[in-house]
């Protein structure tokens, strides 16, 4: 009966390695896959219940994981909520957003950077704890920007992003209206749902961060990437004499535009920083038309258009400059209007690209990965990405930005003893809404220390009170006295 | 039979020291088991840790010292195994009985009823060990053990004791205790088995016709087989417990193929299961949708009946990964039945794909003991009893593990020693028992024969062999 039972061993042994090769498979190579299906319940209760890292701004935690008394051990808390949460996002049974999810392996102990930390908790059997993350808001800059958003008047929305201009630093990033991520984190997970929902059908969208997560139409603010394109065509510089006058004619078209306040911009022919102190249409419509729609779209995604460059946040809309606009298109792209959008961080990145002598910076938000034990793990390297002007072109530009501050249509932004080269923006929008009101700046301008973007979206303010800079100045202005004097 | 030990006069040595120093390892696992639940759950080591520990030692020390008495040249390796299994069980069932008084379940006692349980399938360890000096005694019981095993099966549709839990009519209940009497009809039967096959193995081996090099059993011989037949599917249809059904089909064919040493007997058994597969998947709607949970267990997840079960046990295990979670840093109550046909799952997600390695190579072990205990040993029956033995503890382990793990369709069986059930811990503690009363008889030195000096027989026809 040997025989046999040599095959029965045989069989058995197979039977066996089945079972070892399956078990390999399942814990080891389908581990991933399990662990990314959305139904598994365990990867997000062990999220949800771990000692969630920091975020932080300066020494301050804006967000950390406090003992809470129910089975999810720790709850979610925000110090600051309104103020941070276009930066911090949510961290909610369901779902994060922002830093809380582009930092969520860090944040939950996760990340490979985190690895000897987990090894260590492992070998003490304690449980794993989050590693922390130091954002590089400053706390002055976002608490101007917030209180500036905060002032407008009535209902507004808006949004205003502060750039360091020599490294791409985000020193400021708020956004109105917006939410209480407190809300999110509650272990009420019904009430959670119910405010998502909520929310979500908001007509005001709180949820959106407008600094990264709305494009509109740049209006006056990109005439600056059209007289960036004239002086880098060789053709200009700030005091080569353009066309000025009350009104400008589309190509193949019978339409004429006309200046913002109807006058005629001091003349026939006037100075390119005239024309950008008074914010001429007629200039930079013309001009547009004569660099064309390759010189117009080259220039702007050399600051960044048609792609995102941040990478800390999630939610970025792309800036967009098509490339298929026709003659009276690409005109009117000159002034920022017909297809062309841009974010508020698009904004600001171009006034940091001038400010930093051409070199676009790529934005960052995290400035350092810590261990739980404050140790720093990692440190975010700041990276160009584009040389979108030359030098000259740069300080021919800060000059012409520095005189519409001092002598143009900036002048909410003048800070004293100071030079401060700015731009406004007032873009149309539809039917009955008021217009766009924008405002890129950065100082002090012989060394750039900030570079803002305002975008206020809509307020009860009538039309006529938007322009010039009004609303959006003199929020950039005490976001850069923040960064200046801190 | 073989007598290659004695002729090539290699004797085995008993080895009890080195099933004591095993028996020591096999402890640590148990009784450190134990403390890392109270550490990892607790936070504390558990206070009954002494009492705990000082309770499983005496039970290990006094299965050994029986051994080492009563069966001194026993398989030392099987006892080491078959302890540290079921130390690692109580432990696992002490980390699920912590959970669920947290959670306020009303059955949290799991592991204190399966130590009860544990010390009563180490008695009768003792107990078979002490009384049966000899296994082929049972030989006589071939009959007996048979019917036995068959009315243990039908037991649980007699009214008033029979009783009927998720949906498997497989308990009974005497005296406020619930029984599973098919763990005890298994070993009846592999002794029924052993003592009916090894006389009638010549007649099922050598008649029979070929057909395609392969010798097919003769007509009139099938009947036994066509029996056991009947009886599987009555177990999966009446029962409906699928896992037993096929247990103990399997188990059949393989005795039957080892006592006939005929292929034949493989192809029949596995064209008659394979139609019995096909009726039970074409009539049987749970068999049906076990099949289908099978093959796509996420489409079926939050189906009712569905797949959660099998789903959340291979969430787990997959979050488990190589070294797992942790005592008490994952979810198996999660699973329904963790306690038992899903205890695996528990041991991966907590313990990883190291611990759920190791088991298997155990089981693997305790299986390699046995159809080594089968190779060596002197008599058929004793061949037989041994296979069958081991193939019950491979079938069970495969099906039930196999089923967990997704390799196979999911059946309800427990895993030898580590789920939680009385009835299948004694069972299995009288299933290692004999095992070791087998490979005392086969290790040990064959008798020396010497002539006895009797005149008044005829010393033409009868040798007087006495044993020493």
């Amino acid at each position: 009966m040997n025989k046999p039972i040599r095959v029965v061993s045989v069989f058995c042994l197979v039977l066996f390695m089945a079972l070892l090769v399956n078990s390999t498979y399942l814990m080891y190579v389908r581990a991933d896959s399990l662990s990314d299906d959305p139904r598994n319940r365990r990867i997000i209760t062990a999220t949800f219940s771990r000692e969630r890292g920091a975020i932080l701004v300066g020494k301050e935690a804006i967000a950390r994981s406090v003992p809470s008394d129910d089975q999810y051990k720790f709850q979610r808390t925000y110090s600051q909520p309104f103020k941070y949460a276009p930066v911090t996002g949510y961290f909610s049974w369901f779902s994060q957003t922002g830093v809380e999810r582009s930092q969520n392996e860090v944040l939950a102990g996760d990340d490979s950077r985190l690895f000897v930390t987990r090894l260590v908790d492992l070998l003490s059997n304690s449980d794993p704890k989050g590693g922390n993350v130091l954002l590089t808001i400053d706390a002055a800059a976002q608490d101007a920007a917030w209180a500036g958003l905060e002032a407008l008047p009535g209902d507004a929305q808006g949004a205003v992003v502060a750039l360091e201009p020599t490294t791409g630093r985000v020193l400021a990033m708020a956004s109105t209206p917006t939410f209480d991520p407190n809300n999110f984190a509650s272990h009420d997970f019904g009430a959670v749902a119910d405010l998502d929902e909520q929310l979500n059908n908001d007509p005001r969208e709180p949820l959106i961060n407008r600094a990264i997560g709305t494009t509109l139409p740049p209006g006056s603010t990109f005439k600056l990437v059209t007289a960036a394109a004239a002086i880098e065509s060789g053709n200009y510089d700030a005091e080569s004499m353009v066309p000025g006058g009350f009104r400008y004619q589309l190509p193949q078209s019978t339409t004429t535009i006309g200046n913002y306040d109807d006058g005629n911009c001091g003349g026939r022919r006037i100075t390119m920083t005239q024309a950008l102190q008074v914010s001429c249409n007629v200039t930079f419509l013309s001009l547009a038309n004569e660099l064309g729609t390759e010189a117009m779209a080259d220039q702007a995604e050399a600051f960044g258009f048609n792609s995102t460059s941040l990478e800390d946040l999630p939610g970025q809309a792309t800036s967009l400059y098509p490339r298929d606009m026709d003659a009276p298109q690409t005109a009117m792209s000159g002034i920022g209007q017909s297809s062309v959008t841009a974010t508020p961080l698009q904004m600001a990145m171009v006034a940091a690209a001038i400010a930093n002598g051409g070199d676009v910076m790529r934005p960052y938000v995290v400035e350092e990965v810590r261990a739980p034990n404050l140790s720093v793990l990692d440190r975010t390297d700041p990276q160009s990405i584009s040389k979108a002007i030359s030098s000259s072109t740069a300080d021919e530009l800060t000059e012409m930005m520095v005189a519409t501050v001092a002598d143009g249509t900036a002048s909410p932004a003048q800070i004293p003893g100071m030079d401060v080269a700015g731009k406004t923006g007032t873009a149309e929008s539809t039917g009955d809404r008021p217009p766009y009101a924008w405002f890129v700046s950065f100082a002090p301008a012989d060394d750039p220390q900030v570079a803002v973007a305002v975008l206020v979206q809509s307020s009860d303010t009538s039309p006529d009170e938007i322009g010039g800079g009004r609303l959006g100045g003199p929020i950039a202005k005490s976001v850069m006295e923040a960064v200046i004097n801190r | 039979m073989s007598q290659t030990g004695s002729l090539m006069g290699f004797v085995h040595r008993r080895r009890r020291g080195a099933e004591l120093f095993l028996l020591v390892l096999a402890l640590m696992v148990g009784i450190g088991a134990y403390a890392a639940v109270g550490l990892g759950v607790e936070g504390v080591v558990p206070a009954d840790l002494v009492g705990y520990g000082g309770w499983l030692t005496a039970l290990i020390v006094g299965a050994h010292v029986t051994v080492r008495l009563v069966a001194p040249y026993a398989d030392p390796v099987l006892l080491p195994l078959v302890a540290a299994l079921n130390g690692l069980g109580l432990a696992v069932l002490r980390r699920l009985d912590l959970t669920y008084e947290a959670n306020g379940l009303d059955q949290h006692t799991f592991a204190r009823q399966q130590l009860i349980w544990m010390t009563l399938g180490v008695v009768l360890f003792i107990a078979a060990l002490v009384l049966l000096r000899d296994h082929r005694v049972l030989q006589r019981f071939t009959y007996t053990a048979g019917l036995t095993g068959i009315l243990l099966l039908i037991l649980p549709f007699l009214p008033f004791i029979g009783r009927e839990i998720n949906g498997a009519r497989i308990w009974i209940n005497v005296a406020g205790f619930s029984f599973q009497p098919g763990e005890v009809a298994k070993v009846m039967l592999v002794i029924a088995f052993a003592g009916y096959l090894v006389l009638h193995r010549d007649a099922l081996a050598l008649a029979g016709r070929r057909v395609v090099f392969v010798d097919l059993p003769r007509g009139r011989d099938l009947g036994p087989i066509m029996a056991m037949f009947g009886v599987s599917m009555m177990i999966l249809v009446l029962q409906n417990d699928l896992g037993s059904s096929l247990l103990f089909f399997g188990l059949f064919l393989v005795m039957l193929y080892v006592a006939t040493e005929r292929p034949g007997w493989l192809v029949v058994g596995g064209l008659l299961f394979g139609a019995g597969a096909l009726a039970a998947y074409t009539f049987v709607g749970n068999v049906q949708n076990r099949f289908n949970f099978w093959l796509r267990p996420m489409d079926y997840y939050d189906q009712s009946p569905g797949s959660f079960q099998l789903v959340e046990a291979l969430f787990g295990q997959g979050w488990g990964g190589l070294i797992g979670r942790g005592f008490g840093n994952g979810f198996p109550e999660r699973v329904p039945f963790a306690y038992s046909d899903f205890i695996v799952s528990t041991i991966g997600e907590e313990l990883g794909l190291t611990a759920v390695m190791a088991i298997i190579l155990c089981y693997g072990l305790i299986v390699e003991r046995a159809l080594r205990i089968a190779l060596i040993s002197r008599d058929g029956f004793g061949k037989l009893l041994a296979v069958g033995l081991g193939a019950i503890v491979a079938l069970q382990v495969f099906v039930v593990i196999g089923g967990v793990t997704g390799l196979i369709p999911l059946t309800g069986l427990t895993t030898p020693f580590l789920s939680y059930g009385g009835s299948s811990l004694v069972a299995n503690w009288v299933v290692v028992a004999l095992l070791l009363r087998v490979s005392d008889q086969a290790r040990r030195p064959a008798p020396r024969l010497e002539p006895v000096d009797d005149s008044g027989a005829d010393s033409e026809s009868t040798q007087v062999v006495k044993l020493k």
